[in-house]
């Protein structure tokens, strides 16, 4: 016997003790899909048979129930279910979470029962209880369906208990598997020449019948029509458009939804009271003329038509009045009810209409939802979904999305057909101003492309930088990664040093490298467009940079210089990567504060310190071996301060300030980071010729990592450019930022080589000496590497999410969760 | 890293036997931090100078308990004067320390003249004086200048301590005041520590004037345990936590009034279930906690800390089980939507919105006028105008305030957002109303009537 069930139920098995639910329920699922009432009992108190805990352990069954189905789990109950009341409670998680209650009854005789209870040591009820649970089973079997079961199977006997066969029925709406391309088309409302004007326009071939009326379409590219319902009332020929419509999908050439105009005609129909309003007269007014074959036809296709569909291996979802996340692929009275009418908040607008809940705000899904039902003037996306109901009856147009493509097409309509109650084109629904809260706090987990992440709930810090400090977040649409140093250098006298930097990216599968020189500076993402507006500069951690007067002068020369780079690219604005230099100019008070205050005591020590040892020298004392170790430390400590004073330059508000830009991020609708350095550079170098003043030049060498003579230069460059006070170099992947190597994992988008002198400021005056390069080059870089692969990463998806045109919460999460790892422990001088 | 004492008794040279330190050898000792060398650079009969030199060693100092800020490579312990140069001044010259002396005791007992060198010590000369002069000393500070590039003086002096003392007090000043010019300990602070000051501080540490600053900073902002030994200092007069936290004193009254206008607008609007937004440690939440006639309330601050810090004032985890279900404490942002917010009678915003950046604020705006909707917003913020009133005061009143606005600024914001979100406004003073400037604090009420739900049928 095959016993149907559909993919996605809770599925209640039925018998009494001794049944065989449990053998059967192996026999049949998965351990996992099965939640048995004695495992529960077990494990509320110790012992299956202790009927003290069963209310417990109902309890803890049914969360753990909802919890699987909220998953999208089927779901195995084994108990007895033989009262009203029990089997009451699994309907209720059914419904919460609308799946279909199913219910498989295990008919056995009571005497086999008895037997096999009998033969088990742990059960001790006497022979009366069983009686009692066969009086209740006879009871049960016919209240099933009336307690809301939707699928009742029952096994009579031990045969066809072990005959039995599960077989998995899909829901009605799951069209998974159906990849289009699809063209689906908004609330028609009787425009019938407008919808063959609109399916002329999109390619499709209409089929007439011998008087002339489109009866079927096809479309040379095999693409299918998707209605989202409406297809009726007010508009002028109703009748025109359901044949031409139910030809398409008789055919298989369009799949169709109900709106709520077909659900009340179908009332009708069947001879319901309804109001005749909302442009319902007009359509039986038509409908009249036409013969009661049709008519029928009509209702049986509409009876027919299945609330919702997830389309595209689950990527597409189609309903009249749009679908929340968790309604997808679901079947119950509210879905349906949701699909058709949308939800509402109780509230009345000014002309009486109800007020629409404004669920595509809070729409947070990875399916598109394609939807008609309320009139916008422009079809919008909003959070991954998009309403295509454009009014045309009302005079608008009538609008078809193409799907995969998003492509929007459109016909005007011909005449305003009837007067919408409300102006539909005054206030279009905009989703709600700023972020939620709900998208970046907590435990998230984020798949963002490139990788995943959690951002764990104590990014306590995150919050308050972003909430505090940063920038606008709508602004704030990248942030630079961390970057990791080089493996450390075995070279003598050196912690860093190129040739280990050649080793990391050649290891990474590299063959050609960018070294680019590493300006000292605070590094400064900018934001520039044509118009100036929403234009910004911040930090690393996404804070401005000196304040709104100055931000703005320093935007002003940047906006000046990049003009034509906007026209080149086809840009109304870009975001681009820079250090802005001096280090001091932000940075003036951490350099006095820490930096330098060392260097002046340590400068003011030392030398008191030797010329007192001279003295002590002149009195015959043996202080030699001290005057050494202190001479030592005084040279060091000339070094260290020699070291930050390279970066520290006079600045007067903007002047001395300079920017080195070296990549151009992203521009409208583009991410930049597949281009090759050389345009990044190129794009950089012509910023520096239009304002030699505010950019300064990144200077640096290609490096072909198979050729030692080519690697043998830039070291001599790097030792060149360090030894003249310079920070050191970043050695990129020549091919861009978002390299991929060997299976197709995101390579670092560059590592850091920092100069001699420089690591002074970071490891202290005396790191040269043997012992400690010794100890330093034990450093773990593992963690901090990992770290700039994931912020790269989240960084990487940011940009392409902007790209798309994605909704700001979805740029925001991946933004967020970079500042969140920024605020991981990992050691400050990597 | 370094000091020298010097003396010009005579003969000086009686320094060698004051010290127990011969002057004709470099000594040296091992100390946690690296070697401690004492030597003479001069021993006449009119002058004789000891040199107390640390070398730290900085693998020795990275073995030490705790890190030195971000620091732990980079930092001044080689070069100034520090705790470790105290301590290891309390090791080499443990018997001068105490007064003792085998061959010299009565000269251990008088004052003689004292000369003493502290070239880099941390301190302005302003604080040095303040600490060293009320001690008998004549203080010559020579501030430490940083290099032409950076410019300016750096917070170093070079210290020279001239005056008649007995050498086992003048090492106990040092000994005393060289960590609170550190002001950063290099070991954990442990409760004995208090001892450690009672004893080096005996016989002029209780009429000091700087004696609050002093056991402060020995004791590493402890407060706790300053309080402690400033008590022990002076056991008929016991300092109150106020004496310790003198610089706010003045602005406690100011802030006691704005809660009360605060609650009294509360009441005015009949709210049960409020909203402390910002609520910061929690001044206005144990207000709220007190009265029953709020049934729910909700603070809600962006920084972790900060709660943690009103969950311990208000002793969240020892309330009984009722009067807790009234109280919650929520982390958010201001400046995003937050549905946690939805459904309150009203919602304070006491001091915060000057801690937003000015163009944060529509979304400050729209998250709790817009998204939260409460029955009423109560809105308080300084008036800029009444800052000529404090005295010393440049700039705002507090560093983190992004704007400070005038009257007719705020009238016009809280008109402005009034207007935007369907609120009406009413604004009134809190504190001293001065005649032209107002009052200190402004406060805006908004209110809103319940908007009438009406019974659909779709």
């Amino acid at each position: 016997m095959i016993i149907d069930v559909p993919e996605l139920s809770l599925v209640a098995l039925v018998g009494i003790s001794g049944s065989g639910k449990s053998t059967f329920a192996r026999a049949h699922f998965k351990p996992t899909q099965v939640l048995s009432s004695d495992f529960f009992r077990g494990l509320i108190a110790d012992d299956e048979n202790d009927q003290s805990a069963s209310a417990d352990a109902f309890e803890t069954l049914h969360y753990v129930a909802g919890k699987r189905l909220t998953a999208g789990r089927l779901t195995v109950v084994d108990a007895t279910n033989l009262q009203a009341h029990a089997r009451a409670g699994l309907v209720k998680v059914a419904r919460e979470h609308d799946v279909l209650p199913v219910a498989i009854v295990l008919d056995v005789p009571e005497a086999l029962a008895w037997e096999r209870t009998q033969a088990r040591e742990d059960r001790t009820f006497d022979r009366r209880v069983l009686t009692r649970m066969s009086r209740d089973l006879r009871r049960s079997l016919n209240q099933l369906a009336k307690e809301g079961f939707r699928k009742i199977h029952v096994l009579r006997g031990v045969d066809e208990i072990a005959a039995a066969e599960i077989r998995y029925e899909k829901l009605f709406n799951d069209r998974k598997d159906e990849h289009g391309p699809f063209d689906i088309i908004g609330d028609v409302h009787g425009c019938r020449a407008e919808l063959e004007a609109l399916l002329i326009e999109l390619g499709w071939d209409l089929i007439r019948d011998e008087a002339g009326r489109p009866v079927d379409a096809v479309h040379p590219d095999a693409r299918k029509a998707v209605f989202v319902g409406d297809l009726v009332d007010r508009g002028p020929d109703s009748p025109g458009v359901l044949r031409l419509v139910m030809g398409m999908v008789a055919a298989g050439h369009a799949i169709c939804v109900p709106g709520n105009h077909e659900q009340k005609l179908a009332r009708k129909l069947n001879g319901r009271n309804v109001q005749l309003t909302h442009g319902l007269p007009e359509t039986l007014e038509q409908l009249a003329a036409e013969d009661d074959t049709f008519v029928a036809e009509v209702r049986t296709f509409i009876e027919g038509l299945v609330s919702h569909y997830v389309l595209d291996d689950g990527k597409l979802v189609v309903a009249h009045a749009g679908l929340k996340e968790a309604y997808h692929g679901r079947a119950s009275g509210r879905v349906r009810s949701f699909a058709l009418y949308g939800e509402t908040t109780g509230e009345t607008d000014e002309y009486g209409l109800p007020v629409r809940y404004p669920w595509a705000r809070e729409y947070r899904g990875s399916a598109a939802v394609v939807y008609g039902h309320v009139p916008t003037p422009t079809p919008e996306w909003i959070n991954n979904t998009i309403c295509l109901d454009t009014g045309c009856v009302f005079g608008g147009r009538l609008t078809a999305l193409r799907w995969p493509s998003r492509e929007i097409v459109a016909v005007p309509a011909a005449k305003e057909y009837y007067a919408p109650v409300r102006p539909i084109f005054a206030a279009p629904e905009k989703p709600e101003q700023g972020l939620d809260l709900a998208d970046v706090i907590g435990r998230r987990h984020i798949d963002f492309g490139y990788g995943t992440t959690t951002v764990p709930a104590e990014n306590a810090a995150a919050l308050e930088v972003m909430g505090r400090f940063a920038v606008d977040p709508e602004t704030l649409v990248w942030l630079p990664p961390t970057m990791a140093p080089c493996t450390s250098s075995t070279v003598d006298g050196f912690l860093e040093h190129p040739s280990s930097a050649f080793a990391d990216l050649r290891a990474a599968g590299v063959d050609r490298v960018v070294c680019e020189e590493k300006h000292m500076g605070s590094r400064a993402v900018v934001r520039v467009s044509v118009t100036g507006a929403g234009d910004a500069i911040w930090t690393r951690t996404g804070r401005p940079f000196f304040g709104p007067d100055l931000d703005e002068a320093l935007l002003a020369r940047v906006r000046a210089a990049a003009a034509p780079i906007f026209a080149e690219l086809e840009t109304d604005w870009l975001l681009i990567d820079a250090e802005l230099l001096p280090w001091s100019a932000k940075a003036g008070g951490l350099i006095r504060d820490h930096y330098a205050r060392v260097g002046a005591a340590g400068r003011a020590a030392l030398p008191v310190a030797l010329s007192l040892l001279e003295q002590a020298a002149g009195r015959g004392l043996d202080v030699a071996g001290l005057r050494d170790r202190l001479e030592l430390r005084s040279a060091e400590i000339d070094g260290y301060s020699a070291a930050y004073r390279a970066y520290v330059k006079p600045t007067d508000g903007l002047s001395g300030v300079t920017l080195a830009p070296f990549a151009f991020l992203a521009g409208a609708g583009v991410s930049y980071a597949k281009k090759n350095h050389d345009w990044h550079l190129a794009l950089a170098d012509r910023l520096v010729a239009a304002d030699p003043e505010i950019f300064t030049p990144t200077r640096r060498m290609i490096v072909d990592l198979a050729d030692p003579a080519s690697e043998a230069a830039a070291t001599e460059w790097w030792l060149t450019l360090t030894g003249a006070g310079g920070e050191g170099m970043v050695v990129k992947p020549w091919a861009g930022l978002a390299v991929t190597g060997e299976k197709g994992r995101l390579v670092q988008p560059g590592v850091k080589c920092r100069g001699r002198e420089y690591l002074r400021i970071i490891y202290g005056p005396e790191y040269t000496r043997p012992e400690q390069l010794d100890r330093l080059r034990q450093r773990n870089l593992g963690r901090k590497r990992a770290l700039a692969l994931r912020e790269h990463g989240l960084g990487l998806a940011a940009l392409d999410r902007l790209a798309e045109g994605a909704p700001s919460w979805r740029v925001h999460e991946l933004v967020f969760a970079i500042l969140a790892a920024e605020s991981e422990p990992v050691d400050p001088r990597l | 890293m370094l000091l020298t004492l010097t003396t010009t008794h005579r003969p000086a040279t009686d320094l060698g036997y004051l010290l127990v330190k011969h002057p004709d050898r470099v000594h040296s000792f091992s100390v946690p931090t690296g070697t401690a060398y004492v030597l003479y650079p001069e021993n006449g009969a009119d002058r004789c100078t000891a040199a107390l030199l640390l070398d730290v060693d900085p693998q020795m100092l990275r073995a030490q308990k705790d890190a030195f800020e971000l620091s732990q490579y980079v930092n001044d312990r080689p070069y100034a004067a520090s705790s470790l140069l105290a301590s290891a001044m309390a090791r080499v010259f443990r018997t001068a320390l105490r007064g003792a002396s085998k061959d010299r005791p009565e000269l251990a007992a008088v004052p003689i003249p004292l000369e003493i060198r502290v070239p880099v010590l941390r301190g302005t000369p302003d604080l040095v004086s303040r600490l060293f002069t009320p001690l008998g000393w004549t203080v010559t500070a020579t501030p430490i200048p940083f290099e032409p590039e950076i410019g300016g003086d750096s917070r170093y002096v070079d210290l020279l301590l001239t005056g008649d003392i007995r050498l086992a007090d003048a090492l106990n000043h040092l000994y005393v005041l060289l960590p609170v010019l550190d002001d950063g300990k290099h070991y954990w602070v442990a409760p004995d520590e208090i001892e450690k000051l009672l004893r080096s501080g005996e016989g002029w540490l209780a009429a000091h004037p700087e004696k609050v600053l002093i056991a402060r900073r020995y004791l590493a902002h402890r407060r706790s345990l300053a309080t402690t030994a400033l008590q022990l200092l002076e056991a008929d007069q016991p300092v109150t936590e106020e004496e310790a936290e003198l610089p706010v004193a003045r602005r406690a009254p100011l802030a006691e009034q704005r809660r009360d206008a605060v609650l009294a607008a509360l009441a005015e609007v009949n709210a049960s279930r409020v909203l402390d937004l910002g609520c910061g440690p929690g001044a206005l939440l144990s207000a709220l906690l007190k009265d029953r006639s709020f049934t729910e309330i909700v603070g809600a601050d962006v920084a972790t800390r900060t709660l943690e810090m009103a969950a311990r004032k208000l002793k969240l985890d020892r309330l009984p089980e009722r009067q807790k279900d009234r109280i919650k404490l929520i982390q958010t942002a201001l400046t995003y939507r937050d549905d946690r917010l939805r459904g309150f009678d009203a919602a304070v915003l006491m001091e915060v919105i000057e801690h937003v950046d000015l163009p944060r604020l529509p979304a400050l705006e729209a998250a709790v006028f817009g998204h939260a909707q409460p029955g009423a917003v109560i809105v308080t913020t300084p008036n800029v105008e009444y800052n000529v009133h404090y005295e010393g005061l440049t700039g705002m009143r507090h560093s983190d305030h992004r704007f400070e606005w005038t009257r007719a600024e705020f009238a016009a914001w809280a008109e402005r957002v009034a207007a935007t979100y369907g609120y009406t406004v009413t604004i009134r003073g809190v504190g001293e109303d001065h005649e032209t400037t107002g009052a200190p604090t402004q406060l805006a009420l908004f209110t809103t009537e319940k908007k009438e739900t009406k019974e659909v049928t779709a």
